[in-house]
């Protein structure tokens, strides 16, 4: 209900009508504009390259080539560098959670001389440009033996997300009331217990928020996977799409299923865990 | 109590993991970074001691001055542009039905990989079959710009799908922040009538300077290490025409084995992003600090 202080004025609710009107136009051409390609690789990932060239680009394939996505699952490879994708981002996010929440139920709930200066180096961590680090970690990775490893690009994830991820939990446990914790102490449970059987299990939102932002993060990463993994065996989708487009250049449909694979997961998970995503992203930056 | 919460084994056993694999793959790292940076050495050979001279001919190097001419036009550009951002979460956080649903499909952009992006909008692009030049070929202009083999605009054509992928994320920012202004505050200016316009300028800008501040500090480090979708669109060509400090790092390193040089490269991009978040702090360093 519009509160209007000049009852005399009949021009403006017809004024204000306009206004938001005009203003849902400019907020729709938006969200058009960040989707409208999506929806044009969704539709020439369907498509022969004859329709891709003289079709109207948003027209409906006449006849689906589903065939695109089997094809490129098989001969492009691409199942393969999916499966290395799933199990090198759960293994990292998995590692980096448990981590992370040991580190942040540390520093917020036992006492110790160093605990913020330990969190300020995590803190700090967020700055670090990873192309500072790229050549001493290749140096590195090759005199240990883990060169062209998973396991490689596994503990990176783990390092570089560790800042962050640390940083949303942070928040959620400084609001956690302690009482329940407290009493567990007084009653004698081990610290162990009280970490694995209470707080663990009373921080699973935020778990749970800091675990798909990581899956996000690792399933996008393109640098590490590219300077440290040579084989085919290990390469991850994002490196994996860049070898296969480079070989099917010329053929839109197969590329654009590709794509679509890439980041079908990615939204897959979106429509389920939205507001998660949305929470996670905000209480990620905005300490900074 | 206290004695069981301060025992020092356990808190060792909880922090090392993480602690020691950060030292690990983050500090020694960056600390080395600086060290080879002394040191001529192709990555495989031996290294060799030559002080300073690696960084003498950075300051001299006029195609690693124009990578970091673009990188810092990429982080003008980005910062430009947070004045739209926050100009759309201003219209989001008045009284619009479905801003929850608008903010999540901004965002959408932002999950998906720069890789994807890029090949994306490589397409989108394409001089005869993207869509782009399809549209303004349909609309009469018969020779529509080559959007990434042009060396005058490549940049630019780099720079919109940027816009497109983080649009989402700094909207996302400000509508947070916006929404947590009192709402009494907004509201007794309304009655007091302020126009729209007034209360957004007047109080809600200066009440979330401070995350405004962060998203700075956010988009200009962000366009300055900057790299993913570049390398894969253009790998900074044509003719080091979107060459950004962070691929020429990376060609340095490992196109032509100079590992030396690279890491003279990437130790200065760290010292120029660590100082640039400092300065940034201190201009706009706030008396009071609004916390959310």
């Amino acid at each position: 209900m519009e509160k209007d202080h000049k009852p005399s004025s009949t021009e403006k609710p017809v004024l204000q009508k306009v206004a938001k009107l005009f203003l849902y136009t400019f907020l729709i051409v938006i969200a058009v504009v960040q989707v409208l390609p999506l929806v044009w690789l969704f539709l020439f990932s369907l498509k022969n390259n004859q329709e891709v060239f003289n079709l109207p680009p948003l027209a409906l394939p006449q006849d689906p080539q589903w065939g695109n996505y089997a094809r490129v699952w098989t001969e492009g490879n691409i199942g393969q560098y999916f499966f290395n994708s799933v199990y090198i981002t759960a293994s990292a996010v998995i590692l980096t959670v448990i981590f992370a929440s040991f580190v942040t139920f540390a520093i917020t709930r036992m006492k110790w001389k160093l605990s913020s200066l330990v969190l300020g180096m995590f803190m700090v961590g967020l700055m670090i440009p990873v192309h500072s680090t790229l050549i001493p970690l290749f140096n590195f990775f090759l005199n240990v033996n883990l060169m062209d490893h998973p396991l490689a690009i596994i503990l990176t994830y783990t390092a570089f997300n560790m800042p962050i991820t640390i940083m949303i939990l942070l928040g959620f446990y400084y609001t956690l009331p302690r009482d329940i914790e407290e009493a567990a102490i007084m009653d004698g449970c081990s610290v162990h217990r009280l970490f694995f059987q209470i707080t663990l299990p009373m921080t699973a939102p935020v778990v749970a928020t800091t675990a798909i932002i990581n899956m996000i993060y690792n399933w996008n990463e393109y640098v590490f996977v590219n300077t440290f993994i040579s084989s085919d065996k290990f390469k991850t989708l994002t490196v994996g799409i860049q070898n296969f487009i480079g070989q099917y250049q010329t053929d839109w449909g197969a590329i654009g299923a590709t794509l679509m694979i890439s980041i079908l997961p990615i939204l897959i998970a979106f429509f389920i865990l939205s507001n998660r995503i949305v929470e996670g992203i905000t209480a990620g930056s905005i300490k900074g | 109590m206290n004695k069981v919460m301060s025992d020092k084994k356990v808190i060792a056993l909880y922090v090392l993991p993480a602690f020691l694999l950060l030292m690990l793959l983050v500090y020694i790292p960056i600390v080395l970074t600086g060290y080879y940076g002394l040191m001529k050495w192709d990555g495989i050979g031996s290294m060799e001691f030559i002080g300073l001279e690696n960084y003498r001919n950075l300051i001299v190097d006029s195609a690693f001055w124009r990578s970091a001419r673009h990188s810092l036009l990429l982080a003008i550009f980005s910062v430009i542009s947070l004045i739209g951002y926050l100009l759309v979460s201003l219209v989001l956080s008045g009284r619009i039905k479905g801003a929850d649903l608008f903010r999540k499909v901004y965002l959408i952009p932002m999950l998906l990989s720069s890789v994807a992006i890029a090949q994306l909008w490589m397409r989108i692009y394409h001089p005869t079959n993207g869509v782009m030049n399809r549209l303004l070929t349909s609309i009469g202009i018969e020779q529509p710009p080559l959007w990434l083999a042009d060396t005058n605009i490549v940049l630019y054509s780099i720079f919109i799908p940027i816009i497109w992928q983080y649009a989402g994320f700094y909207i996302l920012i400000y509508y947070a922040a916006l929404r947590n202004v009192p709402n009494e505050l907004v509201e007794s200016a309304r009655i007091d009538g302020a126009s729209p316009w007034q209360i957004g300028y007047k109080i809600k800008l200066p009440l979330i300077a401070g995350v405004i501040k962060v998203t700075i500090v956010l988009a200009v480090v962000g366009s300055l290490k900057y790299f993913d979708l570049i390398w894969v669109m253009t790998q900074g060509g044509p003719n080091g025409a979107s060459e950004v400090i962070a691929s020429y790092m990376y060609k340095q390193a490992f196109t032509t084995y100079n590992f030396g040089y690279g890491s003279a490269v990437g130790f200065f991009l760290l010292i120029l992003c660590l100082i640039i978040t400092y300065i940034i702090r201190k201009l706009t360093a706030t008396k009071e600090e609004v916390q959310y």
